[in-house]
């Protein structure tokens, strides 16, 4: 096969993907348009999406504030601006990588976990079970899901915004000589609302990308137990890569803002 | 007289994966109240016969028929509508394993039907009862029951909600014999009360002579015979005998 045969071909099987998971996408946002809406199924979602990743969100949170601080600290103290450590490691957190780090351990958390287990019902036929049933498995599996992720991670991200600047705090205050209550002031007056919101407002595409990732893979997975583990890993990076690259996208958009 | 109009009917039914031909112009008619046995060697079409006649996948050409109604081209909602006429096993039961098996059995009555819990999971546990499990495997999950019982809650959730068409796909795979001819006699005993359509796939010849009034083999993707199941042994086609009598020599020759 010559280059630009294979280029064209790498480029047209870009596009059928990219297709497919637009679709995809809009039959399960579609699915939350209109009854049926199966409660039950989002309520074990918010559980199992948001309850449940607060520990790994946490953990994240505390040791990337740490570290951070400990990094501005170190490279603020070449120009003698050790001071504003506070209000970069809030900046730091809040916009970027309180969301996204938030999300990256979701997508490692719940893509997979999603991928892989609506991958095996597609392998075991529940999913063809659930259709000749009469019931669309858009709305059941896919549906609350996506609503489910999208509206907890930005709750996740509150938390890990909170514990990531507490962690901060911890080191500045216990290793760096900072006093408590001025670097709570100091992080306190610095922040304004829009750097909170707009990093809760980009946790809820990553969100929805965390979970249409899983739903995705899992659904379109095929080849029994080897096809569940592949349909995973897709989800994992796919969704990963997304993350990054809306991250991009959204900071760009919310640049000019303040 | 006009002839009755078949209950389930397949029209020039053509498939294709890739360059793979699956079905090549499948045509069968099951009248009303009546069971068809579908057998095959494995690869000859029968599992895309069934998942294409109860909407599971669209026929490249050719269509499918529920009551004289075109239903090849059904939107989600249709379909969904459709489908409450149908009840099928599954070759592996297929059962929801985050669910309990009473609420396997009653999926359709509490996601499709709403009917309350209390009543669906009555229903449930009398249609348990019917394929013989006792009320006490009720809120078991189906990886706590053996094979055999996954395949009489399988049944018990295709019958549920009355179907007027029941669909078995390989119903006594991987069941011991004494099982196996177990779930037969239970496929017979449902058919008969619910007094409603069946269209079974299997290769398993003592299901298909006991579960069948019709049974129709494919081969290549075509229905080669089709007949009373009490003329299955004297066809007089030398490929339909050739599979009967699970024979190497003849004309069919198993892919490798």
């Amino acid at each position: 096969m010559n280059p630009v045969q294979a280029v064209g071909r790498s480029t047209l099987g870009f596009l059928r993907q990219a297709g497919a998971v637009v679709i995809f996408a809009a039959r399960g946002v579609a699915g939350l348009l209109g009854p049926p809406f199966f409660f039950s199924q989002f309520l074990r979602q918010l559980m199992a999406i948001g309850y449940l990743s607060l520990p790994v969100v946490g953990l994240t949170a505390v040791f990337t504030g740490a570290a951070l601080a400990l990094n501005i600290y170190t490279g603020g103290g070449r120009f003698n601006a050790e001071q504003i450590m506070p209000q970069i490691v809030a900046l730091g957190i809040t916009r970027e990588l309180g969301p996204v780090l938030a999300a990256l351990m979701l997508a490692g958390r719940v893509s997979a976990a999603i991928a892989a287990e609506i991958g095996a019902m597609r392998a075991t036929e529940q999913i063809d079970a659930m259709e000749t049933l009469s019931t669309d498995p858009f709305r059941y599996l896919v549906a609350p899901r996506l609503l489910a992720a999208t509206l907890t991670t930005p709750l996740l991200t509150l938390v890990a915004d909170i514990i990531g600047v507490a962690g901060g705090f911890l080191v500045a205050t216990q290793s760096l000589q900072f006093s408590g209550p001025i670097y709570v002031q100091n992080t306190w007056n610095f922040l304004t609302s829009w750097d909170i919101v707009s990093g809760l407002i980009k946790a809820a595409v990553f969100g929805f990308i965390v979970a249409l990732m899983g739903a995705y893979h899992g659904y379109t997975a095929s080849g029994g137990a080897r096809g569940v583990g592949r349909a995973t890993t897709h989800a994992v990076v796919s969704a990963a890569i997304l993350i990054f690259a809306s991250d991009y996208v959204l900071t760009s958009l919310f640049s000019g803002k303040s | 007289m006009a002839a009755p109009v078949a209950k389930l009917a397949l029209k020039g039914v053509h498939k294709r994966f890739g360059d793979k031909v699956v079905l090549d112009g499948v045509d069968i008619e099951v009248a009303p109240g009546k069971s068809l046995v579908i057998i095959g060697g494995s690869g000859q079409g029968k599992s895309v016969t069934l998942k294409i006649a109860i909407g599971l996948m669209r026929p490249d050409s050719g269509y499918v028929a529920v009551d004289g109604a075109d239903t090849t081209e059904l939107s989600q909602r249709a379909r969904a509508e459709n489908n409450r006429k149908f009840g099928m096993l599954f070759q592996g039961a297929a059962l929801f394993d985050s669910l309990t098996i009473w609420e396997n059995v009653a999926f359709r009555l509490l996601n499709a039907d709403k009917v309350a819990r209390k009543e669906a999971k009555a229903r449930a546990i009398e249609s348990l009862a019917r394929v013989g499990l006792p009320a006490s495997v009720a809120e078991l999950y189906p990886i706590e029951l053996s094979g055999g019982m996954q395949k009489r809650a399988g049944l018990a959730r295709a019958v549920a909600a009355t179907p007027d068409i029941l669909f078995f796909d390989e119903p006594t795979t991987g069941l011991d014999p004494i099982n196996a001819d177990v779930i037969n006699d239970l496929i017979v005993e449902q058919v008969k009360r619910l007094g409603c359509t069946a269209v079974s796939i299997t290769h398993d010849m003592a299901s298909a002579r006991k579960i069948g009034d019709e049974i129709a083999f494919l081969y290549k993707g075509k229905i080669l015979w089709r007949g009373p199941a009490a003329e299955i042994d004297r066809t007089g086609n030398p490929y339909v005998d050739q599979f009967v009598h699970g024979r190497a020599d003849g004309p069919i020759r198993p892919e490798v």
